[in-house]
């Protein structure tokens, strides 16, 4: 099977405090997955589940304390700019802080096909910047000049879309590309997402929060908590039928425009964030209403039920492991 | 749901805009352009729109936060601070907004990070809140006769406490809210999202106020925190029996909570009605749009996002101030701003396609 991007028990660890002192936390604890050829992928969780950190990792912003990560096959070696190279772009959350405020945004345009040799002559430039501004629904002229901060949100978002297409790039990691885009522009950037798998066969590791657009854009899901990947499979498995609790949670959780299915039943928040990610146990196991000893004491192992994994003890029993 | 006759925050013709002047060129930004409010005791009033739309600052409004370059330009906001006393808030001297603040009115702001002092523990910051309105309340009279009745409000909620009183109090709350014990002694940093969230709810709740103010205070939140605090609030708005207004642009979360929903547009409400009726016959075609936008788990089909982006606030469009956008626009749009039509009586909306012909001239 073709991979575009395989990651492999991978791991960071962040340690706090001094000598004597010491707490060593896992923030991404041995993680499994793969991205194929023109394929949305979504990396979902809350705030803290180690989601960006993975992103970070996979675009070599970070350090991985063990494990691989695979760009088509190829061992990422340490300190490697995966995001310097043509394949693997990145978008990220907030388009403000993405571009310098005293800059023309068409400069970054200019000189990322200065930088990749993309284009020769003026022209060539301002066509190819054109080719791609066209791709997210924006032409050259009305572009071109301008500063940040006169665009709006969804529109600069759109921008740094068009940015990341420039190389053509084959993956494309979006952090949380929706959260700072107002709900009802963020069908224009999902459909954007779908548009640009189904047209130009590229690959995206979408890392959300939003189970609603993940369901809408995604192909297959991974949802994490603390460090952990609890549930993954085709978003129809995971997302309609969830199995491990805290997927049940999320899926819960997402509020639905009609006000005659509000939330009935409480939701109990996490305390302190360190508490559970140094729990020695299934990390959910605070706030799970089936918590069981075992949960407490061992983490699960990844089972395979319908084709979906998941990690809850409740899901392994029978194999006593 | 009951609604009472007498509201507790009014506004009356409101026009707040941002004036800005450069080398003479005069720039006049309408972020609150005629907004007609009622909002009663003992409900949530959702006001819903796009980022852009004046949300935030017809908040500030109501808040009374009016500085340069936002100015007042028409209009008042009335507060209902007795059965029969109904003062002019925009009236008021800076001293006095000062005192009816967390006590008859608080805010809840957007970014809980940059609202705890990121050098005091929490309880520090309780110590803050607390005594900043018992301390210093003896000591300024307040002189004016218009404020007299609204001294004697202050004066029932202000004996002087003692640093051992307050962090007493500090402590009730947090056990009420469910909050961990050691929520005083930490830092802010050391809590997550969601939590430092529910300790700036629970800082605005703290002198039980008769209206909260909340500006988005669940975005930027994850969706099980989110469900979390809208938890809270209502829990809040249950034991209280106060007014919560809430801004967001997320109509799930309006739908979760709000029972009445105002929707915003261009610095003007363009449709008000109880929650029911906005999400199950909504009229305004933004209405609509925004509800439509939502994606829905099962429904894998392609949904639209409104078409085009919104008005620049210091240039709109004449007439209608959607009409660019709108897929049913006719030619009275571009020409007349329609006023409101009522199809029920409570839902009102401001669209020439419904209503009878009695539509004025400005909404």
């Amino acid at each position: 099977m073709e991979t575009l991007l395989e990651v492999q028990e991978l791991t960071k660890r962040y340690s706090q405090g001094n000598v004597l002192a010491r707490i060593i936390f896992t923030a991404v604890d041995r993680i499994n997955f793969f991205i194929r050829p023109a394929e949305i992928f979504t990396l979902a969780g809350e705030s803290g589940c180690g989601k960006t950190t993975t992103a970070n990792m996979i675009l070599g912003f970070e350090e991985p304390s063990s494990g691989k990560i695979l760009h088509n096959g190829h061992l990422q070696k340490r300190g490697e700019k995966v995001w310097r190279t043509e394949g693997v772009q990145a978008i990220f959350q907030d388009p403000f802080c993405t571009f310098n405020p005293l800059r023309t945004v068409d400069s970054y345009f200019h000189e990322t096909v200065h930088n990749y040799r993309l284009a020769r002559s003026k022209k060539d430039v301002t066509d190819w910047i054109d080719r791609k501004l066209r791709l997210v629904g924006l032409t050259y002229q009305e572009f071109a000049g301008k500063y940040p901060s006169e665009f709006s949100g969804g529109q600069l978002q759109r921008v740094s879309i068009a940015r990341a297409l420039l190389t053509d790039p084959k993956l494309i990691i979006a952090d949380e590309p929706v959260s700072m885009v107002d709900a009802s522009l963020r069908m224009s950037i999902v459909n954007l997402f779908k548009k640009l798998r189904d047209e130009l066969g590229v690959s995206i590791l979408y890392i959300t929060h939003d189970l609603a657009t993940a369901y809408y854009v995604s192909d297959r899901i991974a949802i994490m908590f603390r460090g952990n990947i609890v549930e993954m499979g085709t978003v129809e498995k995971v997302l309609m039928n969830p199995k491990h609790p805290y997927s049940k949670l999320l899926r819960d959780s997402i509020p639905e425009a009609d006000p005659k299915r509000r939330w009935t039943t409480g939701v109990v928040l996490s305390e302190l964030e360190q508490e559970e990610y140094l729990r020695r146990g299934c990390k959910f196991a605070g706030r799970c209403s089936g918590a069981k000893d075992l949960c407490k004491s061992a983490l699960p192992v990844d089972m395979y039920v319908d084709e979906v994994l998941v990690k809850c003890h409740e899901y392994c029993g029978d194999s006593k492991n | 749901m009951t609604i009472q006759k007498t509201p507790i925050l009014r506004t009356d013709h409101l026009k707040t805009f941002y004036v800005l002047e450069m080398y003479g060129n005069r720039k006049t930004i309408k972020a609150v352009n005629d907004v007609d409010l009622n909002i009663y005791e003992d409900e949530i009033y959702g006001i819903a729109g796009e980022s852009g739309c004046g949300k935030t600052t017809l908040l500030k409004a109501l808040f009374t936060d009016i500085y340069p370059p936002l100015r007042l330009v028409g209009g008042k906001v009335y507060y209902r601070i007795s059965d029969k006393e109904e003062i002019d808030a925009t009236a008021l001297s800076q001293e006095e907004k000062r005192k009816l603040r967390l006590v008859y009115i608080s805010n809840i702001p957007q970014g809980s990070m940059s609202v705890l002092n990121p050098v005091l523990k929490i309880k520090e910051t309780y110590k803050d809140f607390i005594g900043s309105h018992f301390v210093s309340e003896v000591r300024t009279p307040i002189n004016q006769p218009a404020a007299k009745t609204y001294n004697d409000f202050i004066a029932g909620h202000t004996p002087w406490r003692s640093r051992e009183e307050i962090l007493e109090q500090a402590r009730q709350q947090i056990a009420e809210f469910g909050l961990p014990k050691n929520v005083l002694e930490v830092y802010p940093h050391q809590l997550s999202g969601g939590m430092r969230q529910r300790v700036t709810i629970a800082l605005a709740s703290l002198m039980k106020p008769r209206i909260m103010i909340g500006d988005e205070p669940t975005t930027a939140l994850d969706v099980v925190v989110q469900r979390g605090v809208i938890q809270m609030l209502k829990e809040i708005q249950k034991n209280l029996k106060n007014t919560i207004v809430i801004v967001s642009h997320d109509m799930g979360v309006q739908a979760n909570i709000a029972d009445r929903i105002g929707i915003m547009y261009a610095g003007k409400i363009v449709e008000e009605s109880t929650s029911e009726r906005i999400f199950g016959q909504p009229m305004h075609p933004y209405t609509k749009f925004l509800i439509n936008s939502l994606p829905k788990f099962g429904d894998k089909h392609l949904r639209s996002s409104v078409p085009g982006s919104p008005p620049s606030l210091a240039d709109l469009p004449d007439g209608c101030p959607f009409h660019p956008r709108c897929p049913q626009v006719m030619d009275i749009c571009r020409r007349q701003m329609p006023d409101f039509s009522r199809p029920a009586e409570n839902h009102k909306v401001a669209c020439w396609l419904y209503g009878d012909g009695k539509h004025g001239n400005a909404a």
